[in-house]
């Protein structure tokens, strides 16, 4: 697979770099493309860093998700003073909570002389690493961490009195992990059905055609409101799960099966195609080893592209309380009590979870973009 | 241009038997029929439904038959204007929804209407104007209003609203005027609260159509007609205007079909968070109501009126632009 720069005048290139792209293989040319664009290359690392999050979740908690507190209800987020005395000794002020006598809503102070340090990898809460490695040390908390007096809120709390980091943290682990197996499932209906429509041609294009333009005038939030209400209540958190990934997924795989009809359309004419076929090679090897190999690349960018659209879906239905349902915890679930004004104006910090969302589909957006271009051998 | 117009409206009967099909689903999956909700609800009023009355009234409804019966029972009702019972408001589906429907039209076409009013200026200053500060600042704006899901961007306006502005944003009507007949003085105030909501609805499809109008210019104005045009002393204006622009319009109108159920969908979700009197919020409660009645004609009516809306762009689009007459007959 030749790139423009090549084309354009081996005499001017380096002889020794001309060698190099020569014998590179197409996802190493893909790298090098890849690499170029500064955005998506950052973009990668933050998408990276979520993932991290989602496997370290429970480390990076530094309290019990689920442990509420009718003492510590709505607790503002407790600032972070990193010096102490000119030392670095990061710590936060002790927090009292009392009731105000004539509007009866809690109030907090912060004691500044009672200082809590932080501390790096304190025993908490016990989980398993992993899901394997039982452990009680976490990334960062405050000894005696379960003692009503001595606490930490990076992120304030919650109605309940639940840590909001916490359960950011968790709610991290379901929405992207919802997002994968939504966009695993739309990948393999997007392939099977693209790949059908895309190599056969005839009538399974035009039927497979026909749906997917139906599916996509169809306005999908309310059929998914609709779908997943239909629900049964009594139905545990893992059968909402999978049960939300395979509503959403279901009309959600139509652009990768276009993405995939596009490139087999394309392939189809190919000398390198038509050449295998020539020499006998079974549909089978045609398909998998001459052609999926050459827009490998598309798919996975195409996914990338899936992949935001799935997450903001979990959270829309979430958030409307028709997707997941407390106790379990995703970003969705979280904004859920930011639903009024009249919260958010008075506690904005559960409107935090927000901001996790922003980024990753930003993030995975600008990755996308990069993948696609660097899959392109014949773009700019 | 009529065998491609057939086509359209042929699909267009397709979609609306496929969203028929899946708003009965919706009806269906709940345990239980309408009328065991029925007698449920007789009795929370205080009246009894006698077996013989329940019988009747499940032979007329067809329920216990096969389901493709109740089906097209249903269909037969919904045809003559009867979309059942809503169990939660105790009256006529059609009498819950209202006006609430036309509401949601004119939200979604209201944003629709700014989407392009919106994008077509900025797409093409983005593209004259190529890696000017302008430029960057409209990719910018345009990447937030992809990245951002709607309702977060209602929840964020809300709340930005009323810790600077000490104003409650939302709604489409005035207090006093919300429960008003219409009148000259409710329809200028609809007027005048549609922009808010229009906005937020459109950001995302005016981010889109942005980058769609630039890529789309940049790749006409590198043409030799253009140079052309210029070197035959043509004002600047007229170069752009007569005749790249009118040729990068084009995207312009067949994403519509696109845009549209879109737009629609987000006008649901948005609806709720900012209270705004469309079918949004009467949908949500009707499906944590169990209320399906009243939720499967609201999917319903909203996917046909999406249907129509979208076969009206089709036509449109054949008839602003002669080439998709030759590609697809």
């Amino acid at each position: 697979m030749a790139t423009p720069e090549v084309a354009i005048g081996p005499s001017t290139v380096a002889a020794a770099e001309d060698q190099r792209i020569f014998v590179a293989s197409q996802w190493q040319l893909m790298w090098w493309r890849f690499h170029k664009h500064r955005v998506a290359v950052a973009s990668g690392i933050v998408v990276a860093g979520f993932y991290l999050v989602v496997l370290g979740a429970d480390f990076l908690a530094y309290a019990d998700p689920n442990a509420s507190e009718a003492q510590r209800s709505l607790m503002p987020p407790q600032p972070v003073h990193w010096f102490d005395g000119g030392r670095f000794r990061p710590h936060v002020y002790a927090v009292k909570g009392a009731r105000d006598p004539e509007t009866f809503k809690r109030v907090y102070r912060a004691d500044p002389t009672m200082k809590i340090p932080i501390r790096l990898f304190p025993q908490g809460f016990e989980y398993r690493f992993l899901g394997v490695i039982p452990m009680t040390r976490h990334l960062i908390g405050v000894d005696g961490g379960l003692d009503a007096e001595k606490t930490i809120f990076l992120l304030g709390t919650d109605v309940q009195g639940r840590d909001m980091w916490s359960r950011l943290m968790y709610g991290t682990r379901i929405s992207l992990t919802i997002g994968l197996c939504g966009v695993t499932l739309s990948l393999f209906l997007g392939v099977v059905l693209g790949g059908l429509s895309g190599f056969y041609g005839g009538i399974a294009d035009t039927v497979i055609q026909r749906v997917i333009e139906i599916l996509r005038s169809i306005p999908t939030i309310p059929l998914w409101m609709g779908l997943a209400a239909a629900l049964p209540r009594d139905w545990s958190i893992l059968q909402i799960y999978f049960a939300i990934t395979v509503i959403i997924s279901l009309l959600g795989w139509t652009e990768l099966a276009r993405v995939v009809r596009g490139r087999f359309l394309a392939l189809r004419e190919e000398d390198f195609v038509v050449s295998a076929r020539l020499v006998g090679c079974t549909q089978m090897r045609t398909i998998f080893v001459h052609m999926v190999p050459s827009f490998m690349s598309h798919i996975i960018a195409a996914t990338t592209l899936a992949l935001p659209a799935m997450i903001i879906s979990e959270t829309a239905l979430s958030f409307l309380g028709l997707g997941l349902r407390p106790p379990a915890i995703s970003w969705g679930v979280l904004l859920q009590q930011a639903q009024n004004v009249q919260t958010v104006a008075i506690t904005p910090w559960l409107m935090i979870p927000a901001v996790p969302v922003i980024i990753v589909v930003m993030a995975f957006n600008f990755l996308g973009d990069g993948l696609r271009d660097a899959a392109d051998p014949y773009g700019r | 241009m009529l065998a491609y117009i057939g086509r359209r409206a042929l699909l267009a009967v397709f979609t609306v038997w496929a969203i028929s099909a899946l708003a009965f689903a919706i009806i269906q999956l709940p345990p239980g029929d309408y009328v065991t909700s029925y007698i449920a609800q007789m009795a929370s009023m205080g009246s009894v439904v006698s077996d013989e009355e329940a019988q009747n009234l499940r032979i007329q409804y067809g329920l216990g038959q096969p389901i493709y019966v109740q089906y097209l029972k249903w269909m037969e009702l919904v045809v003559q204007g009867d979309f059942g019972f809503s169990m939660e408001w105790r009256r006529p589906v059609t009498e819950v929804i209202g006006d609430r429907l036309w509401l949601t039209v004119v939200v979604s076409v209201a944003a629709l209407l700014l989407t392009w009013v919106l994008a077509l200026p900025i797409g093409i200053y983005s593209a004259v104007r190529q890696y000017s500060v302008g430029d960057y600042v409209a990719t910018f704006i345009g990447f937030i209003g992809l990245a951002v899901p709607n309702f977060l961007l209602a929840l964020v306006i809300l709340y930005l609203g009323f810790t600077l502005f000490n104003a409650h944003i939302g709604g489409l009507f005035t207090p006093e005027l919300q429960d008003a007949p219409w009148s000259q003085a409710k329809v200028w105030d609809l007027f005048k609260h549609l922009p808010i909501p229009a906005l937020i609805l459109g950001l995302a499809g005016t981010a889109q159509q942005i980058r769609i109008m630039r890529a789309n210019l940049l790749d006409e104005l590198r043409k030799p007609y253009v140079v052309t045009a210029r070197s035959k002393g043509l004002s600047e204006a007229r170069v752009i205007l007569k005749y790249p622009v009118r040729l990068a319009l084009n995207p312009f109108a067949s994403t519509i079909g696109y845009t549209l159920p879109y737009i629609v969908s987000g006008s649901i979700i948005v609806s709720i968070v900012l209270g705004l009197p469309t079918v949004g919020p009467l949908l949500l409660k009707a499906l944590i109501a169990q209320d399906m009645f009243l939720a499967g004609t609201i999917v319903l009516l909203l996917g046909v009126m999406t249907v129509i809306g979208t076969l009206i762009s089709d036509i449109l689009l054949v008839w602003v632009d002669p080439r998709i007459r030759l590609e697809d007959t």
